[in-house]
């Protein structure tokens, strides 16, 4: 039996940046809050120090701060009919675990979303007709407009002190940002990082072309930078050693950095580290969430009580959690209903690497940081004109290449055989002149009837419960959506002056083997309808009002852009309506 | 293995091969740690042989795949080549047999040789480029040969200099030999 502790006012599900940013705001409202942490605890200095973590194999080739499967994985399959399998060891996507979550480990891309991506369907619907649309497509609404989460989008930037250039300040276009943004209300905390050679390069070749480069915006600082928790940033040195690992230079924005400092140090705040929540306890009714029950680092089992439950493990883990605690009509793929589960998308990314002459171009590729990058996002969202193309979404494209750690970026021209001397020679004489990308077609995911997440019916995890399903595909809209992208994209790295491309296409199946972004998305959608989402657009759920999940689960489908600026928006989004309107009078926000 | 690693980075007038760069010692080591049991993977049953886009199922791991992949290799050479175990093949003879398993005309016993020797060419490649704390890469000398310097932390003065040569030797995470000598002249 579960041990029980003290009540609290508020139990925390998962210490990452939702977690991070919320313990914090509902701290600041005098409430006492626990957060329960499955992971390790996590500091920069002594977890992440830069004696240590430019190690390849260590931190990417062998994930070390991730997930491990044999704590917890998912089963794939792409087809209803098909047998799902467990991905034994990460490749597609690579699950965070411990304290800052994947703010730890992430590039520090910091994109806002289209206004058109928040009413994707209408706007699309208006524009090119409702047939237009693949039948079993299910975009639908946020809930939520661009206009409403402005501030938000400024306050988590502030928070992060985020380098860049704006395109779009108060409706005014402006000269080297990007054109396409919705209006922000102020610039940039911090200007945008100097680019390396082929990131500049990139920029060039597309202003020839036509288009209007922009810098990615960064959360890895240009310059020294004081949050207004009065938390002090360092300015990025470019060592190429960000995805996948930590920063420890106070230049990478993160809950490390940004938030935890402060949050440690209140009395009303406590963490629990190495413990997994296994279930959000409800009382008869159903309708009322009464604490969560965890799993201590011996297995011991604990049950904290508590009057709100936040949930904000990563997203899939989310809907997992509302599975396993029976929270929520679990979606059903055939009729269409259910809440949990539903709208699973992904991002579809594919990439050209360019191969240049070595005499002429040496680009220094290791040096660059996380969310370095020119890009443009003349073919994102709707951006452009979907009639003759036959498919809807876009992304941004860029020359956004984090580095060049050898194991990964001592790349061959096509054609080289895979070893031996002459794989030997093509490395020596490419490994400077290489532009490798990485995920440089950012394309958006839609979501689909038939793809979904479910519990398995066959294989469980440590503790004997279902693991998570994942129903998913590359679907015909999104492969000519990746086709015509990667074509645009192939055109500006030629453009470039590359010698050779080895251009690569996003294709179906779905494939467990190959990285495509972190960019999990759904499963627990906000919305409008409580037919067709599991929480409001406060990110209440539907059925127990004491309950919020925030995170990337909550999209209703995905956009052409990185999630986490938008996952931290929405978090302040959900805290404001905690502590302007829940506390005050608990119970639903939005009639169902 | 040390054969097997000089064939899948030859050595050169430059640059050492597998072998002496110690690709093999890298695979030992590695295979006699957390990789070669498949340590942190998702092990439990049932292994059901799926698509290959869902990934490996495989029960064994890495240690398994190249105890049977080394033998299977062997006894191929062995039947084939005139009783001759592949290291004392000559380099085409051996270069012959890696080409034939890697097209698929030429089976090994028990173990799919194709995924076994792209398993070979991805774990000695790996070696040749990590860092040499990890017993590969013996003196940075595949990071000397691409250009990679290594673990360094502070590029921000280069970060404008575009299209120049960076001047500076490459450093392991445990830093460079001559630091532990008097003549060092290195930064």
């Amino acid at each position: 039996m579960a041990r029980i502790l003290p009540k609290k006012d508020v139990v925390i599900v998962g210490l990452g940046w939702t977690g991070s940013v919320m313990a914090n705001e509902l701290t600041d409202e005098g409430l006492d809050v626990i957060a329960i942490e499955r992971g390790p605890w996590r500091d920069a200095p002594t977890d992440f120090p830069p004696s240590q973590m430019q190690d390849e194999l260590r931190y990417r080739i062998r994930h070390e701060l991730f997930l491990r499967p044999d704590q917890l994985t998912f089963t794939l399959r792409n087809k209803l009919d098909q047998q799902a399998l467990p991905m034994r060891d990460w490749g597609a996507f690579m699950p965070p675990n411990g304290v800052g979550g994947g703010g730890v480990h992430w590039n520090g891309e910091m994109w806002r979303f289209l206004p058109s991506d928040f009413v994707l369907k209408t706007h699309l619907t208006q524009r090119y007709g409702a047939g237009f649309l693949p039948a079993d497509m299910t975009i639908q609404y946020w809930g939520i407009t661009y206009d409403e989460l402005e501030p938000y989008y400024d306050r988590f930037e502030y928070l992060c002190g985020t380098s860049g250039t704006a395109g779009n300040l108060r409706g005014q276009i402006m000269e080297g940002g990007n054109p396409f943004e919705g209006p922000r209300s102020r610039d940039y905390p911090t200007k945008a990082q100097t680019q390396p050679f082929s990131h500049t390069l990139f920029a060039k070749a597309a202003r020839e072309l036509g288009y209007k480069p922009f810098p990615q915006p960064s959360g890895n600082l240009s310059t020294a930078y004081t949050n207004p928790h009065g938390l002090r940033m360092g300015p990025c040195t470019y060592c190429g050693f960000c995805e996948w690992f930590g920063c420890s230079n106070y230049s990478k924005a993160s809950p490390q950095t940004t938030i935890l400092p402060v949050l440690v140090r209140k009395d009303n705040f406590t963490a629990r580290d190495n413990s997994e929540v296994v279930k959000i306890n409800t009382d008869r009714s159903g309708k009322h969430a009464t604490g969560v029950t965890f799993v201590d680092s011996s297995g011991e089992t604990w049950e904290q009580p508590a009057d709100l439950v936040i949930l904000s493990a990563f997203s899939m883990f989310n809907a997992q959690l509302m599975l396993h605690s029976g929270i929520g009509q679990p979606y059903d793929p055939k009729t269409g209903e259910g809440r949990i589960g539903r709208n699973f998308t992904h991002q579809t990314i594919s990439s050209v690497n360019g191969f240049f002459d070595k005499s002429k171009f040496n680009f220094n590729p290791f040096i660059a940081s996380g969310s370095i990058g020119m890009c443009i996002d003349e073919f994102n969202g709707d951006n452009f004109d979907h009639g003759p193309l036959g498919f809807v979404g876009g992304g941004y494209v860029g020359q956004v290449q984090t580095g060049a750690r050898p194991i990964e970026s001592a790349l061959t021209p096509p054609g080289t055989p895979k070893w031996g001397a002459a794989w030997k020679t093509a490395i020596k004489d490419n490994y400077l002149s290489t532009v490798k990308p990485g995920t440089g077609v950012h394309g958006s995911f839609y979501a689909y009837r038939d793809i979904y997440l479910d519990l398995d019916p066959l294989y469980k995890d440590r503790f004997g419960r279902p693991l998570m399903r994942m129903t998913i595909d590359i679907k015909e809209n999104e492969a000519k959506q990746n086709r015509y992208l990667t074509d645009k994209f192939a055109e500006i790295i030629k453009a470039m002056g590359a010698t050779s491309l080895a251009k690569t296409y996003r294709t179906a199946p779905y494939d467990a083997t190959t990285y495509q972004t972190t960019h999990l998305n759904g499963g627990v959608i906000m919305g409008a309808d409580p037919k067709t989402s599991a929480v409001n657009r406060y990110l209440q759920s539907w059925d127990v009002s004491n309950l919020f999940v925030l995170g990337a689960s909550a999209f209703p489908q995905n956009a052409g852009y990185n999630p986490t600026l938008t996952v931290g928006a929405l978090a302040y989004w959900a805290a404001d309506a905690i502590r302007n309107q829940y506390l005050k009078k608990p119970g639903p926000l939005v009639d169902a | 293995m040390e054969a097997l690693a000089d064939r899948i980075i030859p050595p050169d007038p430059q640059t050492p091969g597998g072998k002496d760069s110690g690709s093999a010692v890298f695979v030992d080591r590695q295979l006699a740690g957390a990789y070669g049991s498949q340590e942190g993977h998702y092990v439990r049953p049932p292994f059901i042989n799926g698509m290959k886009n869902q990934g490996a199922q495989s029960e064994g791991g890495p240690r398994k795949d190249y105890r049977d992949g080394l033998a299977a290799l062997d006894k191929i050479c062995k039947a084939r080549e005139g009783g001759k175990a592949f290291a004392d093949l000559t380099d085409d003879r051996k270069d012959a047999v890696l080409k034939d398993i890697e097209d698929g005309k030429l089976e090994l016993e028990g173990i799919d040789g194709k995924s076994f020797f792209a398993l070979a060419i991805k774990d000695v490649q790996t070696g040749f480029l990590a860092d040499p704390i990890y017993g590969g890469n013996h003196d940075m000398a595949a990071w000397k040969m691409i250009g990679f310097p290594g673990a360094r932390y502070n590029y921000l003065d280069w970060v404008s200099r575009h299209n120049e040569p960076y001047p500076l030797p490459p450093v392991s995470m445990v830093g460079r030999a001559e630091w532990s000598s008097n003549n060092s002249g290195a930064k």
